[in-house]
């Protein structure tokens, strides 16, 4: 499949779900409406688009800039070897985006790492919990408004200063 | 006091909750697993990761491109380089730098003996676990001979950083093509005595034939890559599938298995590590000897640095080729001619001023390696699977965000699908044939 | 009484040498420095010559702690944990840059030194440290327990 009769298709099955296309050195992207996300995954993990593999999922946080979260989600289609960027705007102060869990087995860490370190909710996920840091940690470490060396034992260390 | 977790919320009254790890020898310091137990069989089980976040991608948004090269060491710390790799071609594809010929063939090598390194690292502590310490002892002598070819060269034995944006750090060692011959020659050795160990070993074929098997739809529904997810049937390789540096030019095989159980994921691994030493022999060949320096007998840097106090230095001046920096006259073949993105030759910097200013610019904060605005994820084929980074740039020399993709993450991921049915002992071949990493699982 | 007092410096030479040659370790392997762990422990180094190559997976059989690798804050209630349950008299080896002090992981999630957590009794620098290293900072180990107030069951409390 020729890349403009990809665009095509993909615009003829997503429809208003797809708000821009875009090219970043050589791969496509597509920029979706974030309450259409788990839709329009849906469709493009079906055949004739057959993305099977959710490579990975991460996040972007824009909001000092433009008070925005940026979904960015990666696809790859096995039989068609090419690799698909999906991203989705959220709003920094109450990010929330539909789940993928059902769909992709992975989703499920992988939606946790993402609530873990930005604070995105995402909706219908069965077990959203922390990932990487721990229960009792406050904030999101990644978000830039988390300090770096802002550290949270779970211990009271000797010679804190 | 902590909320339930979801195994302890859904566990039976009369079943039993044990935990296994972090701090267990299988778990590699890293990973914890909740069980619930009907005797020796497992209903239920649940993995806890994060003992190793060691904040990679919070660290990288505070460092420039170049000064966090060596967190990358770091993540998949059984093959450094290749790691190193993933990340300079990311930021040379934001920047439009190829290296040089040479360059890319001594990445390639470097990249293959870390993949050696890695299975083996794998293979050895997979069998040490399942009881058998010999073949443990056997792949560890023969990883020493491999990080020997890899110390020669680099001057480190892990965490080299010695691949740099826009090629290598240094030249290779005038010796290596006899240490890498001896490191070739004694893997086949080891390679022999552990099939010879294993492969029809009644006790190891128990506890990995048939066990943890992985059918191909949940493997490309979890994500995986790498040896894991050719164990399943599928050939799926970076290296093939997207070829990078020189391996379009190269001859090699990829390995699958049949049915994506420990067994074949061990069989994969083995046959892998043949066909990267094959890859090893045909990179060697391809490799010119490095030319003979012209221009002079060369005078040592102290001297250098005398005269250049009074009069512009032109002879050459005399560096080990590989530890102190490169000879001034073999950087063309191994950086990119851009002046932006490598570290200029040490002899100037010393020497003339207008080396001292570039110097200067390449390191001065605000300055050095700027990738334009923009997104950009680019993958190269790891010991795990396909290392991906992601990297969103903002045009200064700090990184906007910087994610990795790491393949083991995926991977054990699974792990919990695998194991829930079959019994405690079978936790351990099914994690120690998953070859997980913790600086890469957690980050 | 002198009697008595050179045959206690007899004796606790004698445990010294006893305890230095026969140290069971427990590796708390985290990160990168398993590796070269894995080296120092195998045949080309072979930590076994100096009489620490009996590895024990039981905090409870060991008596020398060995933290190889960075210590996160969500691992240091573990590494307590695991220190507590080592029985007296013990000794612990900070492996590597990392459990030193944090390496070059200065942010957020890591401990700044493992010696805020438990005592250290030798620090073995190096990203990661080469096994010559760390066989010499076991040395040195040993070069201390033998040198150091021996506490035995029987001994006087003072």
């Amino acid at each position: 499949m020729g890349q403009e009769i990809l665009i095509e298709a993909i615009r003829a099955k997503l429809g208003p779900a797809v708000e821009g296309i875009a090219d970043s050195y050589g791969d496509l992207v597509l920029i979706l409406r974030p309450e259409a996300v788990r839709s329009a995954l849906a469709a493009l993990r079906e055949m004739p688009f057959d993305y099977a593999v959710l490579l990975d999922l991460t996040c972007v946080d824009f909001a000092a800039g433009q008070g925005r979260l940026e979904l960015v989600y990666h696809l790859y289609s096995l039989s068609r070897n090419v690799r698909l960027r999906l991203k989705a705007s959220l709003p920094a102060a109450d990010p929330a985006v539909e789940t993928l869990v059902g769909l992709w087995k992975n989703a499920e860490w992988l939606e946790r790492e993402v609530f873990d370190m930005f604070g995105v909710r995402f909706e219908g996920h069965p077990y959203l919990r922390r990932l990487l840091t721990y229960e009792g940690f406050e904030g999101h470490p990644l978000r830039k408004t988390y300090p770096w060396r802002l550290g949270q034992p779970r211990l009271p260390l000797k010679d804190d200063v | 006091m902590e909320p339930l977790t979801r195994i302890q919320r859904e566990a039976r009254p009369e079943s039993m909750l044990i935990n296994m790890g972090p701090s267990h020898p299988a778990m590699h310091g890293t990973l914890r697993i909740m069980l619930e137990l009907d005797a020796e069989k497992i209903l239920n089980a649940e993995c806890e990761i994060g003992y190793l976040h060691r904040g990679f991608e919070k660290t990288c948004e505070n460092k420039t491109y170049f000064n966090l090269l060596i967190y990358t060491d770091r993540l998949n710390y059984v093959s450094p380089l290749i790691n190193n790799l993933g990340y300079v071609m990311t930021v040379e594809k934001m920047m439009g730098v190829t290296a040089p010929e040479r360059a890319q063939l001594i990445r390639v090598l470097m990249s293959e003996l870390s993949r050696v390194s890695d299975h083996l690292t794998c293979l050895a502590a997979m069998a040490m676990e399942n009881g058998a310490f010999t073949v443990f002892l056997y792949m560890m002598k023969a990883r020493e001979f491999i990080w020997d070819v890899i110390e020669f060269t680099t001057g480190a034995r892990m965490t080299t950083s010695y691949i740099r944006i826009g090629g290598v750090r240094a030249d290779l060692h005038p010796d290596w093509r006899g240490s890498l011959a001896t490191a070739v020659r004694e893997t086949r050795k080891v390679l022999k005595d552990v099939s010879g160990l294993l492969d029809k070993n009644s006790i190891f074929l128990g506890r990995t034939r048939g066990v943890g098997v992985m059918s191909k739809e949940d493997a490309l529904s979890y994500g995986w890559t790498g040896p894991c997810l050719r164990s399943t049937g599928i050939p799926y390789d970076v290296r093939k599938a997207h070829p990078y540096l020189v391996y379009d030019r190269l001859q090699f095989e990829v390995p699958v298995g049949e049915c994506g159980d420990n067994y074949d994921r061990y069989s994969v691994r083995m046959r892998e590590m043949e066909q990267s030493l094959r890859l090893l022999e045909q990179v060697a060949a391809l490799i010119p000897d490095a030319a003979p320096l012209g221009g002079g007998p060369a005078i040592e840097p102290a001297e250098a640095l005398a005269r250049s106090r009074l009069q512009r230095a032109d002879e050459r001046v005399r560096l080990s080729p590989n530890l102190e920096g490169s000879e001034k006259e073999r950087l063309p073949g191994l950086t990119a001619p851009d002046p932006l993105v490598g570290v200029p030759a040490k002899e100037d910097t010393y020497t003339t001023m207008e080396g001292l200013i570039s110097h200067f610019l390449f390191f001065m904060s605000g300055k050095g390696i700027r990738p334009p605005k923009g997104d950009v994820y680019f993958s190269v084929e790891g010991g795990n699977g396909e290392v991906g980074f992601y990297i969103v740039s903002d045009g200064t020399d700090k990184p906007y965000r910087l994610h990795l993709r790491a393949p083991c993450f995926h991977i054990v991921s699974a792990l919990e699908q695998l194991i829930k049915g079959r019994f405690v002992a079978d936790v351990i071949p099914t994690f120690g044939s998953m070859n997980m990493i913790g600086g890469e699982l957690d980050r | 009484m002198s009697g008595l007092s050179f045959l206690t410096t007899r004796l606790e030479t004698a445990l010294g040498w006893g305890r230095k040659f026969s140290l069971f370790h427990y590796p708390f392997i985290t990160a990168c420095c398993g590796m070269e762990y894995m080296s120092a422990a195998c045949a080309h180094f072979d930590i076994d010559r100096f009489g620490a190559g009996l590895t024990r997976f039981s905090p409870r059989q060991a008596d020398l702690l060995l933290v190889v690798g960075t210590v996160p804050h969500k691992l240091g209630p573990v590494l307590r944990t695991v220190y507590d349950q080592m029985l007296e008299p013990k000794w612990v080896i900070a492996f590597g840059a990392c459990a030193v002090s944090g390496g070059i992981y200065q942010n957020y999630a890591v401990v700044q030194g493992i010696d805020r957590i438990v005592p250290v009794d030798i620090y073995i620098p190096g990203c990661p440290p080469r096994p010559e290293m760390v066989l010499d900072g076991l040395l040195k180990l040993q070069d201390k327990i033998q040198h150091q107030k021996q506490d035995w069951r029987w001994a006087r409390k003072s």
